[in-house]
């Protein structure tokens, strides 16, 4: 965080003040996590177990965090302080690199050729992780729309990715419906289902309609669960069949091989309407309704239909993703539409940054291929979800990569704007 | 008529339990606005606390009145010190930040305390001591009310009465029903708004503490999952009161734990949690100031 | 100057009042505004002036009277109770804010393009395919707003975003922005408060050069100079009722202005 050089300045006093606080803080949480972390009871042997031994790792690891998170708020302080007049709006490196026409699409190449070559260059075990990542970058896309551009807090998203893989489920199973016809039925059911939950909620305040649509959510799962004679509840449906091609019968390998490409055609297609949405004028009002809701209603914006734009558009990515998702594991249950399904793809959006496509593809991309090549920290998951969401409000609200505003030149009087796509 | 009774008497034991958590809801969101997300949590390492600490003491073989007090107030002591450092980590930064950012830092922190005791202690459902026992003065009417509702219905009453006089007449008191109407008014009249908005969050925290401990005793099994649900129906209880009004709490805690109990009576316990799910989603849209809430205008 | 058409009034209040549980906050308010005229709407604080903005666009429904407003160009009238905010603008009607409310993360062009909105159409397939139609909107959409802001004088900083102005810039942005959704009367909600003398005077020439563009403007304003040397017409309110209407001179004499301003015991 602080170099040796940046400390030298700073005064002796403060370091001491801050060690001592961070000593105070960890002797805190020693208390704080004293009978959870330590004491352990079996209650049918009746037998206890006093694990000390967490009680230094509590120490330490509050006393280095609290340290980081000190010289982290000190070191942005001063940099608030140093830029206050001057500094515009400064876009990141990514950005800086992203905007030179003479990287960007070079780069664009070289991304898509390794994604293209994945499959071949790796195991198709490798792939099908792969597969999941690009299945929550659309999914992060879709909430992007409604939480980052429109500004609209969805705790309940994971709803219309049930809806989009029960609709596969059911259609197939009833009616012997294929992938590709239950493709955009999933997707268009789903945004459906986002215009009718968007009706009630639209004249909800922020944090309501962040409690209404988790209440949505988790009503829709526990009908999906008690519902037998409809959705066959817990035991969910099995036998969901995997896209065809052209009626050509593939090996396990072949299929898991061509998911992938599809999964990588339907990110591509995502990206491209998402940015094409987002600078466009429903975009720019979406925006504007997350600015300042009132504002944007003066300005002569109707905000119960681009409310409704955003839920539809938001809803209907994670009904797609849902048929593929029946599709790749031949199988639904209501356990896999739970809230923290919802809270990891809120976790993707915020990390990456809120309305910011490359941040919601990076943030998609830590979040889902880490824990899943760190074995030994895939249980720690849910604990770091929960840990990513809190330390980004407060270090950076923004996101790992904050979405840059379009900007226009203007060359005399009359001159057409030279257009530079940010995303 | 004694099935009747009996829903009636459940129904009530459940809402009083309710009331001791959405106190909690109804008191911060009425001094800073927020929906306080890990809450629920907060209650679950209530009960948690509790678990540990009774069990640990009968397997030392204390005496059950000792274990009942001290698991008490452990529980209601680390409850307090949770709902304390939750507020001054994941709140505090941002009480001027943008309104959606505590509420994702809240989910963050609910997500993250769940998840601490579910690695820490264990993902199994574990058997909790009988800390309220069989009364022989209640063989009578056991068919109708055990002694562990009993218990509870007192309980509560004591600590709502308590919580009253408290808001009422001490300093503190005074200053969270100052802070509460207008903190920037709280702040020029020299009260110390920080403070009083922990001293809400230790006070709201150890009541949920007392219900984790009572519900855990009275159901008997606890699992690092409970606060979820719970806080869920304690906020629809807070909302149906009217969020922000303390006798509203209570009185949309009755309401919920009455109706639910009826309904899991009469008609199916299938779908228990959807009940309160769609009564959480029909007040919010259809007269989001509860019953005895106000409603806010809007400022232009 | 002013090619002034008197007696062909484009805002109509009749009996306006409006109720806030018990508290009367507007009270039986008769005004109009006519065509390209500069109306300034003055008062202690508390009268009921942002109130009576709040209820003209909609923001609050007034408990009874009468909001009438007429297109100059075509004459059509139409009944304002009721309706929506976005529906007022619509038709022709455009405010800004007392506390500013610009849209802050946005670039100062996009905070324009917005006022756009209402004028353009093009949907959600025209912002996938971006078929002609929609280009050719779009490229209209930014070069309106541009000339805008140069009218405005923001055109200097069209990427900057609307959070990094100085304040004077975001009152005048404000009143751009409120300029692209081509209204016929613009509602300004103190213009000039906060702003130091110079950035007044620029503020004043460009009110002038609005109103000679044809557009009516309704003013709240605390700066007595200001309103004086602007307004054709002032109307004072107190505890939401109008207690005063005439000419800046009429007012300046006027006995229950002094002492609504002043209190009882002067004049």
């Amino acid at each position: 965080m602080i170099t040796a050089k940046e400390l030298t300045p700073i005064n002796k006093k403060i370091i001491c003040k801050a060690l001592k606080r961070s000593l105070l803080i960890s002797l805190w949480f020693v208390f704080l996590t004293f009978p959870i972390m330590v004491i352990k009871v079996n209650p049918i042997e009746r037998t206890v177990s006093w694990r000390w031994g967490n009680i230094a790792y509590v120490a330490i690891g509050s006393f280095v965090i609290s340290l980081l998170a000190k010289a982290w708020l000190v070191r942005k302080e001063r940099a608030a302080a140093a830029k206050t007049a001057a500094c515009p709006t400064r876009a990141s490196i990514f950005h800086n690199i992203l905007q030179r026409p003479g990287c960007r699409y070079p780069l664009a190449a070289l991304l898509l050729g390794v994604a293209l070559a994945f499959p071949h260059l790796f195991s198709t075990y490798q792939a099908n992780i792969m597969t999941t990542a690009l299945m929550y970058i659309v999914l992060g896309l879709g909430l992007n729309i409604v939480v980052g551009v429109a500004g609209l807090l969805d705790l309940g998203y994971v709803a219309f990715y049930a809806i989009g893989a029960y609709s596969y489920a059911l259609l197939n199973l009833h009616f012997h419906l294929g992938f590709w016809a239950a493709l955009p039925i999933g997707g268009l059911l789903a945004a459906l289902f986002g215009v009718l939950l968007g009706f009630p909620v639209l004249r909800l305040r922020g944090d309501y309609l962040a409690i209404v649509t988790l209440g949505f959510g988790e009503i829709i799962r526990l009908i999906l669960e008690n519902w037998n004679a409809f959705s066959k509840g817990p035991s969910g449906i099995s036998n969901i069949p995997r896209p065809g091609f052209f009626g050509l019968e593939m090996s396990l390998d072949q299929a898991m091989i061509y998911m992938y490409y599809l999964m990588i055609g339907l990110v591509l297609l995502a990206i491209f309407v998402v940015n094409r949405l987002q600078h466009s004028r429903l975009g720019r009002a979406w925006l504007a309704l997350r600015e300042d809701e009132i504002a944007c209603q003066a300005m002569g914006i109707d905000k119960t239909r681009i409310k409704l734009t955003a839920f539809a558009l938001g809803a209907f990515w994670a009904g797609l993703i849902g048929v593929i998702f029946a599709a790749k594991t031949t199988f639904v249950n209501p356990a896999s539409f739970t809230f923290m399904e919802s809270a990891i793809i809120l976790a993707i959006v915020v990390l990456g940054g809120m309305g910011s496509i490359i941040g919601v593809i990076c943030g998609a991309l830590i979040l889902i291929l880490l824990p899943e090549y760190l074995r030994a920290l895939s249980e720690y998951r849910m604990l770091a979800f929960g840990a990513i969401l809190v330390a980004m409000m407060i270090f950076k609200p923004e996101g790992l990569i904050a979405g840059v505003r379009r900007t226009y030149c203007f060359q005399g009087r009359k001159s057409t704007a030279a257009l530079q796509d940010d995303e | 008529m004694d099935y009747f009774i009996e829903l009636f008497l459940s129904g009530l034991t459940r809402g009083s339990i309710y009331a001791l958590i959405a106190l909690g809801y109804t008191m911060v969101y009425g001094i800073i606005g927020l929906i306080n997300f890990a809450h629920g949590e907060i209650y679950m390492i209530g009960a948690f606390t509790s678990f540990i600490v009774a069990t640990t003491l009968s397997i030392y073989g204390f005496p059950l009145a000792a274990i009942v007090v001290v698991a008490g107030v452990a529980a209601a002591i680390w409850s307090s010190a949770y709902g304390y450092t939750v507020e001054q980590i994941a709140y505090k930064p941002l009480r001027h930040a943008p309104r959606l950012a505590p509420l994702i830092s809240a989910i963050g922190m609910s997500i993250l305390l769940q998840n601490y005791v579910l690695l820490a202690q264990t993902s199994d459902f574990l058997p909790f001591p009988k800390l309220i026992p069989e009364f022989a003065f209640m063989e009578p009417v056991a068919h109708v009310i055990g002694s562990s509702d009993l218990v509870i219905l007192i309980t509560t009453a004591m600590i709502m009465l308590a919580l009253t006089l408290l808001i009422k007449f001490t300093r503190i008191g005074k200053a969270m029903r100052a802070t509460a109407q207008d903190r920037t008014m709280a702040l020029l009249v020299g009260i110390n708004v920080d403070r009083v908005i922990s001293a809400t969050f230790i006070l709201g925290s150890a009541l949920a503490a007392i219900g984790g401990l009572l519900i855990a005793s009275h159901i008997g099994q606890i699992n690092f999952a409970i606060g979820f649900i719970a806080g869920i129906k304690a906020f629809t209880a807070a909302v149906l009161g009217g969020i922000g009004s303390i006798p509203g709490a209570v009185l949309g805690s009755l309401v919920l734990g009455l109706t639910e109990s009826f309904a899991t009576g009469y008609v199916s316990s299938d779908y228990e949690d959807v009940f309160a799910f769609s009564l959480l989603v029909l007040i919010l849209i259809f007269k989001p100031s509860g019953l005895l809430g106000k409603a806010d205008t809007k400022k232009v | 100057m002013m090619n002034k058409r008197m007696n062909k009034p484009i805002l109509n209040v009749s009996g306006l009042t409006i109720d806030f549980g018990g508290i009367r906050a507007l009270d039986h308010l008769d005004f109009d505004v006519q065509v390209t005229e500069i109306v300034a709407l003055i008062g202690p604080n508390g009268a009921g002036k942002t109130t009576l903005f709040n209820c003209l666009t909609g923001i609050y429904r007034p408990t009874d009277g009468e909001i009438l407003l007429a297109c100059p160009k075509t004459g059509q009238q139409t009944r304002l109770n009721g309706l929506k905010p976005n529906k007022i603008t619509e038709r022709g009607m455009a405010r800004t804010f007392q506390n500013i409310r610009l849209f802050s993360r946005m670039t100062v062009l996009e905070n324009v393009m917005i006022g756009r909105h209402c004028r353009t159409h093009s949907l959600i397939l025209g912002a996938i395919f971006r078929n002609r139609k929609t280009r050719e909107e779009e490229q209209e959409t930014i070069h309106k707003s541009y000339e805008i802001l140069e009218k405005v004088g923001l055109a200097g900083q069209v990427n900057e975003l609307a959070g990094n102005l100085s304040y004077g810039a975001q009152r005048r942005l404000e009143i751009g922005r409120a300029l692209a959704t081509e209204p016929f009367l613009l509602l300004l909600d103190e213009p000039a408060a906060g702003m130091n003398p110079q950035e007044t005077a620029v503020l004043v020439a460009l009110i002038r050069q609005i109103r000679d563009e044809g557009h009516a403007i309704l003013l709240i304003e605390h700066d007595m100079k200001l309103v004086m040397t602007l307004s054709d017409r002032v109307v004072v309110m107190d505890y939401g009722k109008k207690i005063a209407q005439g000419t800046p001179d009429q007012i300046r004499g006027n006995r229950d202005v002094i002492k609504a301003y002043l209190g009882e015991d002067v004049g």
